[in-house]
């Protein structure tokens, strides 16, 4: 467990020459960390009179907080929608596996499936905190089953529900016990979606919209309701439209609840959305984007056939592209953004002190050199080994 | 004394870091041997540009100083009188001030010591004059509410005592307190003028500094620099070779 700050015991690390995230900036600062957190070390010097333990020299490059994924289906062969025996190890390996991409914290994403997958799958997935082992479970991601028949994109239509006969009742009837959830999609214009949403939301649990045929009108009522977040911005709803904007209209909609921000994911990998579209979010609304992967099973492995839920898909080439802002928007949406969506933002997401050391070293194309959760190296590119 | 005029401000702030270097390794600095370096003091803690967060971002964060030789007034400390009795007191067992870096407010202060102060005055708190509270406004948002009125300073005397002074002053607002400080008499209105009877004090400052001084003082300082920039040729550091 993570101790306190006044944990004075413990040891000081000093990371110097190197540039850090902080205020929306890259700042020419040192880094420094005592028992899992970032330590402020003005403080450190004047009250405790203390220098750090241990230097170490970070070559000049970039430290951000670790990467935040809060929708990402499965990888490297492990599908989260399939009720295997060993769900645990199956979400172990993609949380050691996705340290080397720099990802510290995530949701493992359920995609529409029948409610026994639910009932077998969800309590296998508690919240956990993330360490040499891999990255932290931050709680589930729900999407589907109650979404647009229309809309359902990969999801299949055989497991698509809705809450028409007993709105919540339906939906815990459906998942089963909410414990282990932390993000849940649905479609707004299901009936008795507002009431679902307004009960999620007292729980706690993020409602996110998607996989919609909502209209603006619907999606700012959804948002009135409670929800705060937009599933894959673009793909699974309705056009832009300049009478009707739809569910993109949220971005720069007049209509929302004073000082709410609302947050989209968007999949940056150039193909679900076209690069010139994933801009115009960005300058309409830059601080509400949270970069995802919606990375499948197939993540990690070669060309073939693999599962994604009850569904199989065909893998050909992977494409990958880095959004055109700067750098250090790119690095908030995929850290602070994501923090700030799930009320994490004092801990999560942030270099500020006292939050937790979750960081990692790129070097000045963002690739990533190495990965720390609280403090701790996790995973290291083997170049920078020595 | 010695007047060292640079075209600028950081021609002025570039060539006071060099002296200052090299008078660290021209002394031999080693476990036993410790170089005191004297800073004039200000605000209290806790704030946003309180004199602490300002001498971290500035100046400590930057070197590998021990915090244990760092010696600051605490603005906050219980019993104002023995904070400052107490770090006369740490001067002392250091040894002495090698050298005290201070600048000159636009009435002629050094440190805080406003016009009227001793000129044999040692560390205490003082009130601050509305001109330097209107000079430090600029760091609470021009709000003159905000600006503390009191400050714990190291006094004239103090500053006296140090075996090296050199005094910073730069920019045309400054320019009446450097010509009262150097070319008139020594006055406890214009309290930089004690170190006119200090054995060894160096001016360094910029052009725009030097307006309201005699053409014949400038011309005959100038004349020096040649002599002046000897003062700072690069030093071997005292990390290369031994």
């Amino acid at each position: 467990m993570r101790g306190e700050q006044g944990a004075a015991g413990a040891r000081v690390l000093q990371f110097t020459n190197c540039r850090i995230l902080r205020g929306g900036k890259l700042l020419r600062e040192d880094l420094w960390v005592r028992g899992g957190r970032i330590l402020d070390p003005e403080k450190l010097f004047f009250e405790e009179r203390r220098v750090a333990d241990e230097r170490r020299d970070c070559g000049g490059r970039i430290l951000a907080p670790g990467f935040i994924d809060v929708q990402i289906n499965g990888g490297f062969g492990v599908d989260f929608s399939q009720a295997t025996e060993n769900v645990c190890s199956g979400v172990a390996l993609v949380a050691r596996r996705i340290l080397s991409h720099g990802v510290t914290s995530f949701c493992p994403t359920l995609v529409t499936s029948p409610p026994e997958v639910y009932h077998k799958v969800v309590p296998q997935i508690p919240v956990k905190s993330g360490g040499p082992h891999g990255a932290g479970v931050l709680g589930l991601h729900l999407e589907g089953p109650f979404i647009s028949r229309e809309k359902r994109g990969a999801h299949p239509e055989a497991h698509l529900r809705s809450f028409e006969a007993n709105a919540f009742q339906d939906l815990l009837a459906t998942y089963g016990p909410l414990d282990n959830v932390r993000i849940v999609t649905l479609a707004p214009e299901l009936g008795h979606s507002h009431e679902v949403i307004r009960e999620l939301t007292a729980r706690g649990i993020c409602v996110s919209l998607g996989h919609s045929v909502a209209d603006l009108r619907a999606a700012e009522d959804a948002v009135w309701s409670g929800a705060t977040f937009i599933t894959h911005l673009f793909n699974a709803m309705l056009p832009f439209h300049h009478r009707d904007p739809g569910i993109v209209g949220l971005l720069t909609s007049d209509r929302l609840p004073a000082g709410r921000c609302i947050f989209y994911g968007m999949i940056a990998d150039g193909t679900h959305t076209n690069p010139a579209a994933l801009r115009i979010a960005h300058r309409a609304h830059p601080q509400g984007l949270v970069l995802v992967t919606d990375a499948i099973p197939a993540l990690g492995l070669g060309n073939g056939r693999h599962t994604l839920g009850q569904q199989e898909v065909e893998v050909d080439g992977l494409t990958a592209y880095v959004a055109g802002c700067s750098v250090e928007s790119a690095l908030e949406a995929a850290s602070l953004h994501p923090a700030q969506l799930l009320g994490l933002e004092k801990s999560k997401g942030t270099l500020d002190f006292g939050a937790d050391a979750d960081f990692v070293v790129l070097d000045d194309s963002l690739h990533v050199q190495a990965t720390y959760i609280s403090g701790e190296l996790v995973w290291q590119a083997e170049a920078a080994r020595q | 004394m010695r007047l060292v005029i640079l075209d600028n401000y950081d021609l002025a702030s570039e060539w006071a870091a060099k002296y200052i270097c090299n008078r660290i390794i021209q002394f031999k600095p080693g476990q036993d041997r410790y170089f005191t370096l004297g800073l004039p003091t200000g605000l209290p803690r806790n704030h946003p540009e309180s004199y602490h967060s300002y001498m971290w971002n500035n100046f400590f964060k930057h070197i590998d100083i021990d915090p244990n030789n760092a010696h600051i007034l605490d603005g906050n400390a219980a019993d104002l009188q023995a904070e400052c009795d107490a770090f006369e007191k740490k001067i002392k067992e250091a040894g002495g001030i090698d050298l005290f870096v201070g600048g000159i407010g636009p009435d002629g202060h050094i440190a805080f010591n406003e016009p009227g102060s001793s000129l044999v005055s040692r560390t205490r708190l003082k009130t601050l004059a509305m001109d330097t509270i209107l000079a430090n406004a600029k760091y609470f948002d021009g709000d003159l509410t905000k600006v503390p009125t009191m400050a714990l300073t190291v006094g004239v005397g103090t500053v006296m005592d140090a075996r090296e002074v050199m005094i910073l002053i730069t920019g045309a607002h400054k320019a009446f307190a450097l010509y009262k400080a150097i070319e008139e008499g020594v006055n406890h209105m214009w309290t930089v003028s004690a170190f006119q009877q200090h054995p060894r004090t160096i001016f360094v400052c910029d052009e725009d500094a030097t307006l309201e001084l005699r053409v014949k003082t400038v011309k005959y300082f100038k004349g020096l620099m040649h002599v002046h920039n000897k003062l700072v040729d690069p030093l071997f550091s005292m990390k290369d070779g031994n």
